[in-house]
């Protein structure tokens, strides 16, 4: 048998049918999750066409993105920001009634970002095949399994033959060694990873993040690492499944169990890339170097260390990012005046993150010139926050402590920037109004953006006394 | 869908790189829930001010946008989210390919599904075409060429399927239909 990479495993055992040179494979998908934005037209040519949904067992929903993160009125009913959001959502339910999907439906006890609740249900699992109308579904892959984002057209599709059309695409290390830093996270180290590749650097090519500093990460920092292997354009990014991974998976509602359980781990085992797998492309990154970085520009490539300045533009794009941002070349990051600070996102809402908010929040209040928000990724999360106290310190912080979902990372349900303001966002997009029209987005993990809400200013979280580090 | 074969048309150029589908569509216009009249949401905040009225520098509010059918963009072009309300937006704007150094693969595989041809030429000739903006040019699918009006060309790459999807005005999903056996094959042998 060849050397073959953590990929080519994966993809090898879910091909249908194997490309050929008129036609690309057909790639059997274990679990195809939906959310109401990108799948009620996918639901629609379903009807036309009079077809089912192949696998209802292997489709779950949820509903995230057009949804209030403010509680409902008394008699229940949730402040959705227009009619259209409304009807988005109450689409989705039709269509899950319809077709016979389960639905975790606003308000229930599993309701949260589509790629917050896979992960914590234990329907992600190492080896499987996972896709979602959405791109940041990257996050999966941090349990060795092979995510990506499809289009509606493509949701259709799986929806009807739980099949996808793909090419193979190739494979890209990204090799961590050493240690990261106190005070340095996941998302700090995905952000000086895509400033090295380049936002375009992935594109056609599965990452697997390997080495040291990856193996030594949680399985919630994994996943903000994968999560952001789409802001390099990559297909999917991946991690290979180990004890960390097992340990996080057992006994999760939908993880197998008992002999089922020692079966799948004997098999999960066997994912990783082999002794002398050729990648199509490597870099390595020394992790020890990292800062707790920032984003300056318009698109996430375009990071520095905190510590650092606004650098030189290269190139026309460069300038108008600068010029959007009012930011000037040279000009330090630290102690830049915030107006926003937003701590969420399917990139930063996981428990680890939000004690890593609190231990900096802690016994301290939001500066009076900021508006910070905490969205917990999931109902679970909440409710988990609430136990260790952490909904406490961030109320008594005077945080906007909401309700899960997507929320300000792409401001369709009303919590947004108003134009000009500048936001310290643990979200992974920092594209041009993505948080709201005219609205400014510094992107950055979520003890930077924690330190900028107390300080209301751009913060190195290391200088603020008594924030204890998590170990990673 | 309409069949692609030969498309004449005139070029618009938006020489900015990464064009993310947030400034092609932004997430407020994603409500919706069919794909009707995306266009006019197309490019939204870069098309009309604070106020809605449109922006005259923009190049999509410019006499010479009216019937241009191929957008000549910067590289990586359509990163970012998978929306494919960015297709539908830009074909009901009147767009029936783009142009650039690279393309995102999301957006790359959605525009396909959507009779929008996506096509990547060298840096070289792509400075050719961003600086001959407006010109009529010849996309041939079935040659696999792009033509300027002066006659200087060049061949492109299209995934063989899709292309030949796109030239036949087929729906992917019916091929996928097609393979009904081989997947229930393969659900009983591997699929619990
Ligand atoms: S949190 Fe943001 S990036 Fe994640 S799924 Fe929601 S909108 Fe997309």
């Amino acid at each position: 048998m060849p050397a073959t990479t953590l990929f080519e495993k994966v993809w090898e055992a879910h091909q249908v049918t194997p490309e050929t040179e008129d036609t690309p494979a057909v790639l059997y998908i274990d679990l195809h999750l939906i959310h109401e934005v990108t799948s009620p037209q996918a639901f629609d040519e379903l009807r036309k066409r009079g077809l089912k949904v192949r696998r209802p067992d292997k489709t779950v929903a949820t509903m995230d993105h057009s949804t209030p993160t403010l509680p409902p009125d008394e008699r229940g009913n949730w402040p959705f920001i227009d009619q259209l959001a409304a009807k988005q959502v109450k689409k989705l339910e039709d269509n899950c009634a319809e077709f016979g999907i389960t639905l975790h439906a606003l308000g229930g006890p599993h309701q949260g970002i589509v790629h917050v609740i896979g992960p914590e249900l234990g329907l992600t699992q190492p080896g499987s095949t996972i896709v979602c109308g959405d791109s940041h579904t990257s996050t999966h892959g941090a349990f060795g399994a092979l995510a990506h984002g499809i289009g509606t057209s493509e949701v259709g599709h799986v929806l009807a033959t739980q099949c996808l059309l793909q090419r193979k695409p190739k494979t890209f290390a990204i090799n961590v060694e050493g240690a990261l830093q106190p005070g340095v996270g996941a998302k700090d180290l995905v952000l000086a990873v895509i400033n090295k590749i380049g936002v375009g650097g992935g594109t056609g090519h599965v990452l697997e993040f390997r080495g040291e500093a990856i193996r030594a990460l949680s399985m919630e920092a994994r996943m903000t690492v994968c999560n952001m292997a789409i802001e390099a354009g990559a297909r999917a990014g991946m991690i290979a499944p180990d004890e960390t991974t097992f340990a996080y998976l057992k006994d999760r509602e939908h993880a197998p169990k008992g002999e089922a359980w020692d079966k799948a781990v004997a098999r999960w085992k066997t994912l990783r890339t082999d002794e002398g797998a050729v990648f199509d492309r490597e870099v390595t990154i020394d992790a020890s170097q990292v800062e707790p970085r920032i984003t300056y520009g318009t698109n996430p490539e375009m990071s520095v260390g905190v510590s650092e300045t606004v650098p030189q533009p290269n190139t026309r794009s460069d300038e108008r990012a600068l010029a959007y941002m009012g930011l000037e070349a040279g000009e330090r990051m630290q102690g830049k005046k915030v107006d926003v600070v937003f701590i969420g996102s399917c990139t930063n809402s996981r428990i680890e993150d939000l004690r890593e908010a609190a231990g900096v929040m802690h016994g301290r209040k939001v500066a009076e010139n900021v508006r910070a928000l905490i969205v917990p990724g999931s109902r679970s999360i909440k409710e988990q926050a609430e136990a260790e106290g952490l909904g406490d310190i961030f109320r008594e912080a005077g945080a906007q402590w909401r309700e899960p979902g997507c929320s300000m990372c792409i401001a369709m349900n009303g919590d947004q920037l108003q134009p000009g303001e500048l936001a310290v966002s643990t979200s992974n997009r920092n594209f041009e109004g993505r948080q709201g029209t005219g609205g400014r987005t510094l992107l950055a993990g979520p003890a930077t953006a924690a330190a900028a809400a107390v300080t209301g200013m751009i913060t190195d979280a290391r200088s603020l006394q008594g924030v204890e580090y998590a170990t990673v | 869908m309409q069949p692609f074969k030969i498309l004449r048309s005139r070029s618009v150029s938006m020489p900015s790189e990464n064009i993310d589908t947030d400034q092609i569509i932004p997430a407020r216009f994603l409500k919706v829930t069919d794909k009707k009249g995306l266009g006019e949401k197309a490019f939204y905040d870069w098309r009309y001010d604070k106020d809605g009225r449109p922006r005259t520098d923009f190049v999509l509010n410019t006499p010479r946008a009216l019937g241009a059918g191929i957008l000549v963009a910067g590289d990586n072009f359509g990163c970012g989210s998978s929306r494919e309300h960015a297709p539908w937006a830009l074909v009901d704007f009147g767009f029936r390919a783009v142009v650039s150094t690279s393309i995102a693969d999301i957006f790359r595989n959605n525009a396909l599904k959507n009779g929008l041809l996506p096509i990547v030429v060298d840096p070289q000739f792509h400075t050719r075409l961003l600086k001959g903006a407006g010109e009529e040019l010849e996309i041939n699918l079935w040659a696999r060429t792009i033509k300027t009006e002066d006659c200087e060309s060049r061949e492109f790459e299209v995934e063989p399927f899709a292309r030949y999807c796109l030239m036949n005005g087929m729906d992917q999903l019916d091929f996928l239909l097609g393979q009904d056996a081989q997947i229930q094959a393969y659900e009983q042998e591997y699929v619990v």
